[in-house]
């Protein structure tokens, strides 16, 4: 399943100069993003090692989107440095697939079509049939063979954001970014789509940066949680390991003591930003499931 | 019961007392103090052959009414498809260049209200000839729906989508036939629609001067031998064609956007 996509890889180059330790697969060095005069991120740093899940959680608004688009090479930082398999910010690739917060299919496509989009891109030397086999596996993969040849607008929100995996992961990139993937999705579509990413996260193996604006769920996923603190000039608090054993079942979870001092130790750093002396500018409140009352227990 | 009456009421009845009602309006006139306008009875009489013998070719200058039609539609496909095949592709450098729409824009925004009896005059100029300058009437005036609206569409296309082919790594050209072409094809589809009610509007102007057969020449040369009855005739004619070709892309516009 990994043939094919790392073709283009070779293609971005090798920074000059840089005979610093191998194995930091996507990196964030010192980098702050300045949207005119709102500062969104400011120093901010971060190594992913191949195949670990890191997630990323913040306040709506905190600068995610634009922490991702950073990762995803879609946003150039204004100082510091991205670094993408020792290349220093290189153009945006199917390497480095995004998973948009909105989905992003295009409408005029079928399910089927906007997978093959992507998969007659990245594997264009591959023969039609293999192609179409490959894609009808992925859209399998996410239970949407009844859906496929429906189009955007006829199906829900959970099958898009379905729609929107299969496609990204039928890339095959080397990092799936995820940008708060199921932050648009009525509860209970959350809930069954979090079950869904827990499995595929917990299979593929692959490198997987998401950002959510929700506790439970960074717990559900992570091998390690990072704080994002609120915004303005948003930067990365101290990393979370979860060393709870994979799978995770959420519905165990609330009764696990590690996932309860976790969320604990995690929403207490993220509010604490929010009380820093900096004058903040008004943010909307933070979606943490839960009532804080729960956490303190 | 009463919602199929009153939709049948909507759809039949109130349209035909409009209609009764301009014709009314039509006969009071004739009657009174438009001596030489015919009255609907005698403009029936006059034009029956016409009507009924729509695609008879009794000369040049005297032939069915449709055939007339005809050769007006001929004409009008031509400066149309011109437009649009001009217009799109001018749409899409302006919605895509901010510098290709700054240099451009202010011309086009001169241009365009610019009357097909002052185009005519010049086309005859480049061309020497009535049927080319015609067409390039038509061309000049219906074009700019097609370029303002598709030159819109493609500003609107959304940064996701934009941003899709990038992740993907499309090409110039794929980004262009794949992505951006169909997210702007709504927008360019209500250019073409109004292109389209431009160029049957700009016909009769184009027939007039240049003289053609057709239903705007037919109308004209009626005029100059006093048979006044066919004035209307022709009026009526380009009207219910203009509705006609209105409501085509109006069907084929409803069917893009559910597709």
């Amino acid at each position: 399943m990994s043939d094919g996509a790392e073709s283009e890889t070779s293609g971005t180059g090798q920074a000059p100069g840089t005979g610093e330790a191998p194995g930091k697969l996507l990196e964030l060095r010192g980098v702050s993003k300045s949207y005119g005069s709102t500062h969104v991120l400011e120093n901010v740093s971060l190594e992913i090692e191949p195949g670990e899940v890191v997630v990323i959680v913040g306040f709506s608004g905190a600068g995610k989107s634009t922490l991702i688009s950073l990762l995803a090479g879609l946003d150039r930082p204004d100082t510091g440095q991205v670094r993408f398999k020792g290349a220093v910010s290189p153009e945006a690739g199917p390497q480095r697939m995004l998973v948009f917060q909105n989905y992003s299919l295009l409408p005029w496509l079928t399910a089927f079509g906007n997978v093959a989009l992507a998969v007659d891109e990245v594997f264009s030397s591959w023969t039609a049939e293999k192609r179409q086999a490959h894609t009808e596996r992925f859209i399998g993969m996410v239970g949407l063979e009844h859906a496929k040849d429906r189009k955007p607008a006829q199906l829900s929100g959970g099958m898009r954001q379905r729609v929107a995996l299969a496609r990204a992961l039928a890339t095959d990139p080397e990092v799936l970014l995820l940008d708060e993937p199921l932050s648009a999705l009525d509860a209970l579509t959350r809930a069954n789509l979090q079950d869904a990413l827990e499995r595929i996260v917990r299979t593929s193996g692959k490198t997987i940066v998401l950002v959510t604006n929700d506790v439970d769920e960074a717990i559900l996923l992570a091998d390690r949680i990072i704080p994002l603190s609120a915004g303005p000039r948003a930067t990365l608090g101290p990393e979370f390991p979860i060393a709870i054993a994979r799978p995770r079942d959420r519905r165990a979870l609330n009764h696990d003591p590690e996932f309860r001092h976790v969320r604990t130790a995690v929403i207490e750093y993220l509010l604490s930003t929010k009380r820093a002396p900096r004058p903040t500018a008004p943010e909307p409140a933070p979606a943490l499931s839960g009532a804080p009352a729960e956490v303190s227990t | 019961m009463t919602k199929t009456f009153e939709r049948w009421l909507a759809a039949f009845a109130l349209p035909l007392i409009g209609v009764g009602v301009v014709v009314l309006l039509w006969s009071v006139a004739s009657a009174t103090f438009a001596d030489n306008l015919p009255s609907p009875v005698k403009t029936w009489e006059t034009s029956q052959l016409y009507i009924m013998e729509p695609f008879e070719k009794r000369g040049e200058l005297d032939q069915g009414i449709l055939r007339f039609t005809w050769y007006s539609l001929e004409r009008v496909a031509q400066g149309y498809f011109i437009a649009i095949v001009i217009g799109a592709p001018l749409g899409f450098l302006l919605g895509m260049s901010k510098l290709f729409q700054s240099s451009f824009d202010p011309i086009i925004q001169i241009l365009r209200p610019v009357s097909p009896l002052a185009w005519l005059p010049l086309g005859l100029v480049i061309f020497q000839k009535p049927e080319p300058a015609g067409i390039f009437t038509i061309a000049m005036c219906s074009m700019w729906p097609t370029v303002l609206n598709t030159a819109l569409g493609v500003r609107a296309v959304p940064t996701d989508y934009l941003n899709v082919a990038r992740v993907l790594k499309l090409s110039r050209a794929k980004t262009l036939f794949k992505i951006m072409l169909p997210a702007a094809l709504p927008y360019m589809f209500t250019g073409f629609r109004l292109s389209l009610g431009i160029a049957w509007l700009v016909i009769v102007a184009a027939e007039m001067l240049t003289g053609a057969p057709g239903v705007g020449g037919f109308l004209w040369q009626e005029y100059n031998a006093l048979i006044y009855e066919h004035i209307i005739l022709c009026i009526l004619t380009i009207g219910l064609v203009g509705f006609g070709l209105d409501r085509l892309m109006g069907m084929a516009e409803k069917r893009l956007r559910a597709a």
